[in-house]
């Protein structure tokens, strides 16, 4: 099943491929790693989302919070979760789609960032089943180039209630 | 240099001796000669290995015949990589060592220079953390936080990388702090609510054992174990890594256990109803098939790192923590409680002397066969070796390399509770043995160390006889020379098509005339009478012995689990 993993890091060279390397190792493949800074001056976030056996992935939780400059880990709860990820699709567009096209930018509360003559570049922000579908709904016209930022994610309510804490 | 300047090689020098560092393990070479340069003016032992897998496992053996981290150093390159092998090795046998090695100069990195090889990321998945060092005022800091991470919680080891030029160049002397590890606070006190219950299950059950691992060893919880074991009179079985945790001459101790281990420990652990895990990892070598495993048991597990627990086993009840403080508690609830019956009168009783005498007749049953043989004209096998050594060599320190000599040693040669069992039982290091006992020795100079070795895994790290003739240590080497790779040739012959071209080998090595040759006293056996002199005289000589034991066609070792369960034990010819 799919996880997404949160994890509050020291902001540090070389914390990337300590984390990562722990998930390929066990061959996992990561679908997307996203990292940024937090709230609090040196430290990162980064959200991984992977797919693999419950088990396996729990032994790569535990194996994480042993790196020293890991802080904390969460395996965010599916119920919980807030997520939102960002796409960039450039699509070519002909004379006669240009109505259409608008009208499904309106509904898909995406923005126009850059037109120039038939190529368009549109950005699509959501979560990532409704940035899939966006990006489905515009394959009818030639989309050139697209770009997804991966999934950031945070859980609701108070911060730090992830399942993850159970040892 | 100008007043109240330093220099990252100083600063190193001066951290290492602040930490206590009498002796380093290392081989010069371009990229760490600053280092080398400081260390002549320092206090701290310089040990040259011939090898800088030597000087790992050397930084190794010390540190568990001590408790203390070992430190080893080498250039950067061809000398970072030969350490890679004694680092895994520490690593799989969480043993505390700090690796040192020197690396090209800052601005080289990246170009392939000469000597250069990206030390922190080959040996990321196999250190407790690793360290490149940017800057010379980082050296003090870095070295101390190293110190802290490979000694505490569960013991690994570090490796921290220092360019050259962060070797030589010079910074403003002041003292700075260690940074705060925010992400790393090892659990060290055990739950209260999980010991109470701990003590409740211990109560109740009927079949329980204890297994006692390595943990055991690294928290120096030995004595601990031992109280807990007189409270409630409850078998022992050990692990590899847990040899000395509990003293093998203690009749409730029922000796190794797993895939090669007797039928009375593989017994208590099959068919136990309650398992108190000790600092152990359930390893594959202990537990076999794990659909098989422990199948009526609850396992209570105590470990000091959480990702151990439940990795192999389902744990039933788990206790991070120390063993250290864990245990006591424990058995202060379980010996304060009003309603505890005496070792003799539970009901567990009848369970732990099945046991033991399941135990006894299977030793009775070795002793005759031994004894069978009659003394000249046995020929000498790897167990008579080993019994007129242990009888040689009372409360001795054993080391041993790896392969079947090293499972006869750990059935055949009784130690002492404490630091006085050391073997590579994670990675399964072969030539481990000479430089972890040369470690020993010199960590422990008091002790008789004795190393039992193969005529293979001698080998492997042989050029390290010229290192231990040289520190003046004593040490005795027992080679059990039978010029074959017989833990292989045991594998060719269970499982493949018993041809032996790759474990047999032709030239027939004289270890006495080559460890004379190195500067050791070299001696050799043939026989039973031949081998009892030798190590008498060994005992009593001074500096390193190392006896050739001319072992003729050599007996598998057994027991050795070779079905789809601890149980399902082939016993030998017996």
């Amino acid at each position: 099943m799919t996880h997404t993993i949160s994890i509050l890091c020291d902001d540090i060279p070389g914390v990337m491929t300590r984390i990562s390397g722990l998930f390929s190792r066990r061959g996992f493949n990561i679908e997307s790693l996203t990292v940024g800074h937090t709230e609090r001056p040196g430290k990162s976030r980064f959200t991984i989302v992977v797919e693999g056996d419950d088990g396996v992935l729990e032994q790569v939780r535990k194996q994480l919070q042993k790196l020293v400059h890991v802080i904390k880990v969460w395996d965010l709860d599916h119920e919980r979760i807030l997520e939102r990820e960002h796409a960039l699709v450039k699509v070519e567009v002909h004379e006669q789609d240009r109505a259409n096209l608008l009208q499904l930018i309106t509904v898909l509360q995406a923005r126009i960032l850059n037109s120039s003559g038939s190529i368009w570049v549109l950005e699509i922000t959501g979560d990532s089943k409704s940035v899939d579908s966006a990006i489905n709904l515009l394959s009818q016209y030639t989309i050139l180039e697209s770009i997804r930022t991966g999934k950031i994610a945070l859980e609701q309510g108070a911060k730090e209630r992830g399942p993850s804490n159970r040892l | 240099m100008k007043k109240g300047k330093s220099t990252g090689a100083k600063a190193l020098v001066r951290t290492l001796e602040k930490a206590g560092t009498e002796l380093i393990f290392g081989y010069p070479g371009g990229a760490n000669l600053p280092i080398y340069e400081a260390l002549q003016r320092s206090t701290i032992r310089h040990i040259q290995a011939r090898h800088e897998q030597g000087a790992a496992h050397m930084a190794d053996g010390f540190a568990r015949a001590s408790g203390k981290t070992g430190v080893c150093l080498a250039t950067s390159g061809p000398g970072a990589t030969n350490l890679v092998t004694g680092i895994a090795t520490a690593y799989m046998d969480s043993s505390p060592m700090l690796a040192i090695t020197g690396q090209v100069s800052r601005t080289m990195i990246g170009n392939d220079a000469f000597q250069e090889v990206d030390i922190t990321g080959i040996t990321m998945p196999i250190t407790k953390h690793n360290y490149l060092i940017q800057s010379a005022h980082q050296v003090a800091p870095i070295i101390e936080e190293a110190f802290y991470l490979a000694g505490s919680g569960r013991r690994g080891p570090v490796v921290v990388d220092i360019p050259k030029d962060v070797q030589t160049d010079e910074f403003a002397n002041q003292h700075e702090k260690r940074r705060v590890l925010e992400g790393y606070n090892p659990t060290t006190k055990g739950h209260p609510g999980q010991i109470k219950r701990a003590a409740a299950v211990l109560r109740e059950a009927q079949r329980p054992v204890i297994i006692a691992g390595g943990g055991v060893i690294s928290s120096n919880t030995y004595t601990d174990v031992a109280e807990f074991v007189k409270t409630l009179g409850i078998p022992v079985v050990h692990t590899l890594m847990g040899k000395s945790a509990f003293d093998n001459y203690n009749p409730l101790n029922l000796g190794l256990f797993g895939y090669h281990g007797s039928r009375a420990a593989n017994t208590a652990v099959s068919k136990s109803d309650l398992i108190l895990a000790i600092g152990t990892r359930f390893g594959d070598r202990s537990t076999g098939p794990l659909a098989s495993f422990a199948r009526d048991a609850k396992i209570i597990h105590i470990d000091v790192d959480p990702a151990e627990i439940g990795k192999n086993v389902p744990a039933y009840l788990p206790i991070v923590g120390d063993i250290a403080d864990v245990l006591p508690r424990l058995t202060s609830l379980l010996s304060n409680s009003s309603n505890i019956q005496s070792p003799t009168e539970h009901p567990r009783a009848a369970w732990t002397a099945t046991l033991l005498k399941q135990r006894e007749s299977i030793n009775n049953g070795n002793n005759g066969k031994i004894n069978d043989k009659g003394l000249d004209q046995a020929r000498l096998t790897t167990p008579v070796a080993l019994a007129a050594a242990a009888e040689a060599f009372p409360n001795a320190l054993l080391v041993t390399d790896v392969g079947r000599h090293q499972i006869f040693a750990a059935q055949h040669f009784p130690v002492a509770a404490g630091r006085n069992f050391i073997t590579s039982g994670g990675l399964g290091t072969m030539g481990f043995g000479l430089p972890a006992a040369i470690g020993a020795a010199l960590a422990q100079p008091e002790k008789k160390v004795v190393l039992i070795t193969g005529d293979g895994s001698f080998l492997m790290n042989i050029q390290e006889l010229i290192t231990a003739a040289e520190t003046g240590i004593n040490l005795t080497v027992m080679v059990m020379n039978d010029r074959r790779l017989g833990m292989i040739q045991q594998l060719q012959d269970g499982f493949y098509s018993s041809r032996f071209d790759v474990s047999r080998f032709t030239q027939d090595i004289q270890f006495d005339r080559l460890a004379a040759d190195f500067g050791c006293r070299g001696d050799r056996a043939a026989s039973e009478s031949e081998l009892q002199h030798a190590v008498v005289a060994a005992a009593q000589a001074e500096g390193v012995t190392v006896i050739d034991c001319k072992i003729g066609e050599e007996e598998h070792v057994y027991p050795m689990v070779t079905g789809r369960n601890l149980l399902e034990l082939t016993e030998g010819e017996a």
